[in-house]
């Protein structure tokens, strides 16, 4: 699994709030919510981002609310992965439960740029700047969580659980 | 190697005799809980899995308390979606419009959550219930699907940073100045991943409410708990209460903690946190500059009865200034009914506030008080991030029940003095 695309950077602290307001949170359906996705820290980004882009952050990304909208939105809108220095715990819970990929490095979310193309091997964890032709190696997923996102989700991994009992 | 008071209970579990800092586990579930804004998220993915029935009727809790009573038709509809689920799956734990509360004010009160216990909720104030003696966490929607289904959960077990308590606070601070104060020290993201443990001779100094709302911010230093050691509070707090047996556990002599953080409960201040960002903090005493559009005194951080009460001592007989809006939201039924009982609602009115049923409400900017462009808060709540309680350019400044009280009748950011 890979994705290839231009980044979108943003600051330390991303919270769940910037992500996904709660004044939208009134429905649950991912298509709706997603127009909606970093409304408060960057209007455009709903227009500007194709499908694959990366979005690169610094420390304590997903901070705040459990909302598993944060995720599912920017998955919705069609970032292919997310990079951050750090996660909040309970958005990198539920970004692994939904399916969307996110490595942590903080080599490459201090040096990557806005606007660079960035290629990322979610397998080994290789991320690639083809504008600048520089690499950086991020933790690839330990082999529980990389089965979960094989299965697609916690909750198709559970159903595979059970198959196999 | 011993183990931390989280570890043990995640052990237990577990059904584990020992577990250490990192170990990926599945634990068993006492409680799963979701609330009217993550219930239908997690209904969506239970049905789309395919489950047909929740693990326990008994364990799954679904309180409605973020846009209720519904603040416009597609609130409605969610609260619908959470009422019709609960009825199919015979929920005992569902509270509606009428019997409900903020949902980490209700839990505790009703003794649905209790020492020992193992809890996950699709709501990151989850961490609350480990004033109790229990580990609780905050989980996502697809997370409680999977909880109500099969009972269980998957954790990595948290290191853990002590919290040592020594002394006893001054009348004019509250729980929320020595978490916030907490947070001030050590950053939003100080406890990543973490546990907070509060351990040390002040903790019997502090009442039930004043650990609720600590533990309730633990998650604003990114902790995945907090947990307080059970004592002679704690079970006076559950009996007669607490629907199950409470379980004790205790950490281990030799328990390894990442550091250890003294905290001086004497020498706390009245501590506001600025916008935008929790770690943001400041004494009161140095903010009388600020002045204010609106106080909101309420949330599952401080909506306890302790808290209205500090509202009363210090509105009772005096106006809310000219030019500020002030809204108390008790955070449960049980409260709210006190607080009438007790004649702290008159009082309330008296001064010059409106008092509302129940609700989260304003806390998360969803209704019951948005601000608009330019306007200031002072807020019992526990996030001031950007447009949380509104426009993306209003402010929230965090602060406890004894400072937005007195903030409220002064029209600006100020600490209560006695007398």
């Amino acid at each position: 699994m890979n994705t290839q695309g231009k980044v979108f950077k943003y600051p330390d602290n991303v919270d769940t709030d910037v992500i996904i307001p709660a004044r939208h949170l009134n429905t649950p359906d991912a298509q709706e919510l997603a127009q909606h996705c970093m409304e408060d820290i960057d209007a455009d980004y709903v227009r500007k981002v194709r499908p694959g882009d990366v979005m690169v952050a610094g420390w304590n990304f997903g901070c705040g609310s459990s909302r598993e909208h944060a995720p599912l939105v920017i998955k919705t809108c069609g970032t292919g992965c997310v990079i951050a220095k750090s996660f909040a715990r309970i958005f990198y819970r539920n970004a692994i439960n939904i399916g969307l990929p996110i490595l942590e490095c903080e080599a490459a979310a201090q040096e990557i740029e806005a606007g660079d193309e960035v290629s990322v091997d979610f397998d080994t964890g290789v991320i690639t700047d083809v504008t600048t032709g520089k690499t950086y190696q991020a933790q690839p997923f330990p082999p529980f969580i990389q089965n979960i996102i094989r299965c697609g989700g916690l909750l198709n991994s559970l159903k595979e659980g059970v198959r196999h009992e | 190697m011993g183990m931390t008071m989280t570890q043990k209970i995640l052990a237990a579990h577990a059904g584990l005799d020992h577990v250490e800092a990192g170990q990926l586990i599945s634990a068993k579930l006492d409680i799963v809980l979701g609330n009217d804004i993550t219930t239908p998220v997690a209904v969506n993915e239970f049905k789309k899995a395919g489950f047909d029935s929740v693990f326990d009727k008994d364990r799954v809790a679904i309180v409605l308390d973020h846009f209720v009573p519904n603040k416009d038709i597609k609130a409605a509809e969610q609260s619908k979606t959470c009422r019709e689920f609960a009825c199919a799956h015979c929920v005992s734990h569902f509270y509606d419009v009428g019997k409900m509360g903020i949902e980490h004010a209700l839990l505790p009160e009703q003794g649905v959550v209790t020492a020992g216990d193992c809890i996950i909720g699709a709501d990151s104030h989850t961490c609350t219930y480990g004033a109790l003696g229990a580990f609780s966490t905050g989980v996502g929607s697809t997370d409680m699907a999977a909880g109500m289904a099969t009972g269980m959960a998957w954790f990595k077990v948290p290191s853990a940073i002590r919290f040592h308590l020594t002394g006893k606070l001054p009348p004019s601070c509250s729980g929320k100045d020595v978490i916030l104060t907490i947070i001030g020290k050590i950053g939003v993201d100080g406890a990543l991943y973490k546990s907070m443990e509060f351990t040390g001779e002040g903790v019997r100094t502090l009442s039930m409410d004043d650990r609720l709302c600590i533990c309730n911010m633990a998650i604003e230093a990114g902790a995945k708990n907090g947990v307080f050691p059970v004592d002679e509070v704690t079970l006076a707090y559950l009996k007669g209460r607490s629907e199950r047996e409470p379980v004790v556990y205790a950490a281990d002599e030799d328990a390894v903690y990442e550091k250890t953080i003294d905290v001086d409960l004497s020498a706390i201040v009245p501590t506001v946190a600025c916008p935008h960002l929790p770690e943001n903090t400041r004494p009161a005493s140095a903010l009388h500059d600020v002045r204010i559009d609106q106080v909101v005194i309420g949330s599952c951080t401080n909506g306890r009865l302790e808290d209205m009460e500090a509202a009363y001592t210090i509105l009772k007989g005096r106006q809310i200034a000219p030019g500020v809006r002030c809204i108390i939201i008790p955070g449960t039924m049980q409260i709210l009914r006190e607080c009438v009982e007790r004649s702290w609602y008159t009082a309330f009115i008296d001064a010059g506030a409106v008092v509302s049923t129940p609700t989260c409400g304003p806390c998360l900017g969803g209704y019951m008080g948005i601000l608009a462009a330019g306007e200031r808060c002072v807020a019992t709540t526990n996030r001031n991030f950007v447009g949380r309680m509104g426009h993306v350019k209003s402010e929230v400044y965090l602060a406890s029940p004894h400072t937005a009280a007195a903030s409220a009748l002064a029209g600006y950011i100020t600490e209560y003095r006695e007398g």
